[in-house]
């Protein structure tokens, strides 16, 4: 058992970093004010701008080209992701419409893209992250094996991320007023605070952040664009309500559906998970996310003022 | 009688809709001239691939068959007020549950389709009516629960194919279903050269005269509406909400399932598993474009059926890759969204146009629209 839990938890933890960042990327969009289903879609656009990039930069770069192919992926998921804050902000759009837009467009332009680009629909990097155990903190009983070996330095960045974004959410009176956008604009514009930009704030953070978990992807256990990430950002939707639009419930949540899906995908070879079919680790996540819209139904922590255009 | 130049034009549906139908054309024609093709060209091809001749066009209409069922799925929820993004999900239900019986039940022809058509009804339903219930009893967001169980459905399908109806050789599809099992016809296949042409052709023209009745015709389809509409002017007028959302969704699944049957057991005649089926978000755009309305919902799933369909042939010869056309459907759906842009060009476009023509009046008088879609 204890053997079994060492070797899938580094697996869990690559599982959850992507979903983390796209989850976090909603957050900043909704705790604003906007609904983004596109996320999906911009996790696929800092996916393939990050394998383009590396692609094409690896032969001068070395190993640079990684960390070059992220930003590049963060930017393209913001540059992307205006698509959905004009529609969504200037235009009074339907933000569930103009986000499925956005996924329908990424999956159907990206993979347009790589055919043109590298003949087939695929874009396959060289290298990709080596995991590393972290210095002294691997030693550490129980914890040490669990957490701090054999992980990617990426893990540790998004990590700061997300206590960064915490710091900024809730410590902050910027964060404060992010948050009153999504739930009461016309108090916070009452109070001589520009509304409009800060939802094109949220909307841009939660592009560049779901880029950022597309990325991520690439260079950590995929090493291929191949035009889909298979429902995770919707994974990272479903993981931002599970988590009830809080920072450390999102953290909560990704982890819990990470390793629901690392199970399932290793329960096969592993005998002491083989009773249970991997049908049910694969549907959990989404179950689970029913079942708790339904229990917080009477006192939901959703922004008041989400998918309502000011 | 005024004269057409006198009349006073305002947008309407059909011109917004044209729009942006014209909009995503010409976005398809930049992205082929930025990959260095002749657009003309491309669309020529493309054109040709779903029309050039009578089997293409057979092709052309069983593509457009299942996309015709998913934007009346789609138009039906949005008629009651509720985004039925879940239609991918319904149409694997539906799909599977049609699949199941094309592969285990024997019967008689007629009986035969009849228990076919109703498995593929009942799984969609199922999958439609519980995000209805949900947000009727607990007011969870049904977009929320219809990707969830869209998801489900997935999963489900991924692990039910390969476990209880695999093929002999792969292990990613289920076994093909005998032509003679599934809504393929021998007079169908014959009239239109051995194309992918089927019965669920029919089935989606019931549909479209059945929903375009319901919603008209019946009190069912009035109150449907009226909660559509206004959801507490219709509980004051004694209609009850909840009840109607769940009925809605009941339909709204069954009808996606139904695009899973003609689909499943009737283009394709197997299932591939880790496919989320695209024509469940096509289908949105093909409600949009058609503006929710039954007639329009038909319209523009020839139309995106053509596009579908045509892709192929174009890829072969030229070198635009086949995804042109979902691109050309995303950049449709983002205009339609964001369609108030053209409400506010042709709104100005005719008051400056109205005001050349009757400078004295000041534009008030409301006329009778010319295309009243």
């Amino acid at each position: 058992m204890w053997n079994t839990l060492v070797s899938i938890f580094p697996y869990a933890i690559a599982y959850t970093i992507p979903m983390l960042m796209t989850s976090l990327g909603g957050l900043y969009s909704e705790r604003s004010g906007v609904t983004n289903l596109g996320l999906e879609g911009l996790m696929l656009v800092g996916y393939f701008a990050s394998a383009i990039t590396i692609k094409m930069t690896e032969a001068t770069l070395g190993i640079n080209a990684l960390p070059v192919g992220l930003l590049v992926g963060v930017a393209a998921g913001a540059i992307f992701s205006l698509l959905h804050a004009f529609a969504s902000i200037n235009l009074r759009a339907d933000q569930v419409i103009s986000g499925t837009a956005i996924n329908m467009l990424a999956a159907a332009l990206t993979v347009y893209l790589a055919r043109t680009i590298s003949g087939s629909g695929n874009v396959r990097i060289m290298m990709g992250i080596i995991r590393k155990n972290v210095p002294f903190l691997s030693k550490i009983p129980i914890i040490g094996p669990l957490f701090f070996s054999q992980s990617y330095w990426t893990t540790w960045v998004c990590l700061i991320i997300w206590a960064l974004s915490w710091i900024l959410l809730y410590k902050t009176s910027f964060g404060l007023r992010l948050r009153a956008c999504g739930e009461h604009p016309s108090a916070v514009a009452s109070a001589g605070i520009n509304v409009h930009k800060m939802r094109y704030f949220g909307v841009t953070m939660s592009g560049a952040l779901a880029g950022l978990g597309g990325s991520v992807i690439l260079i950590t256990y995929s090493g291929e664009f191949n035009g889909t990430v298979a429902g995770l950002g919707f994974l990272s939707i479903a993981a931002l309500i599970f988590g009830q639009w809080k920072p450390l419930g999102i953290l909560g949540a990704t982890f819990f559906f990470g390793i629901a899906t690392t199970i399932a995908n290793v329960s096969q070879v592993i005998p002491s998970l083989q009773v249970i079919p991997p049908v049910f680790f694969k549907i959990f996540p989404y179950v689970a996310t029913l079942l708790a819209l339904v229990l917080f139904s009477k006192n939901s922590a959703a922004p008041k003022a989400i998918g309502e255009p000011f | 009688m005024k004269s057409l130049k006198k009349r006073e034009l305002h947008s309407n549906a059909f011109l917004v809709a044209v729009s942006a139908m014209v909009l995503g054309l010409i976005a398809g024609a930049i992205l082929m001239a930025s990959i260095g093709s002749n657009p003309f060209t491309g669309f020529w091809y493309l054109f040709r691939g779903s029309l050039m001749n009578i089997e293409r066009v057979g092709n052309t209409l069983a593509t457009a068959t299942t996309l015709m069922l998913v934007g009346l799925s789609v138009a039906f929820a949005f008629k009651t007020g509720l985004f039925n993004i879940g239609a991918s999900g319904q149409m694997l239900v539906g799909g599977l549950c049609a699949t199941i019986v094309a592969h285990k039940v024997f019967l008689p022809r007629p009986f035969f389709l009849a228990v076919l058509i109703g498995s593929a009804l009942a799984g969609g339903a199922l999958w439609g009516v519980i995000p209805g219930f949900l947000k009727a009893k607990f007011n969870v967001h049904e977009v929320v629960a219809t990707i969830m169980m869209n998801w489900i459905a997935y999963w489900s399908v991924y692990y039910f194919v390969p476990a209880y109806l695999k093929g002999p050789s792969l292990e990613t599809e289920s076994a093909s279903i005998a032509v003679s099992q599934s809504l393929r016809n021998e007079w169908l296949t014959n009239l239109f050269n051995g194309s992918y042409m089927n019965l669920g052709f029919f089935v989606a023209i019931i549909s479209v005269i059945l929903i375009k009745f319901i919603l008209d015709k019946t009190t069912l389809g009035f109150s449907l509406k009226a909660v559509g509409a206004n959801r507490f002017c219709a509980e004051y007028a004694g209609i009850k909400v909840n009840r109607n959302v769940v009925i809605s969704m009941m339909i709204a699944g069954g009808l996606a399932g139904l695009a899973g049957l003609s689909f499943y057991t009737g283009y394709s005649r197997n299932m591939q598993i880790g496919v989320m089926p695209s024509q469940g978000f096509d289908g949105i755009a093909v409600a949009l474009l058609g503006a929710s309305n039954p007639l329009g919902v038909f319209f523009s799933a020839l139309f995106f059926g053509i596009l579908q369909s045509g892709k192929g042939f174009m890829n072969a010869m030229t070198k635009v890759p086949p995804e042109i056309a979902d691109t050309i459907i995303a950049v449709i759906i983002y205009f339609t969204a964001t369609s108030v842009l053209f409400k506010r060009f042709w709104d100005a476009a005719f008051r400056r146009r109205n005001k050349r023509i009757n400078p004295q009046e000041d534009s008030v008088e409301m006329t009778p629209e010319k295309e009243g879609k």
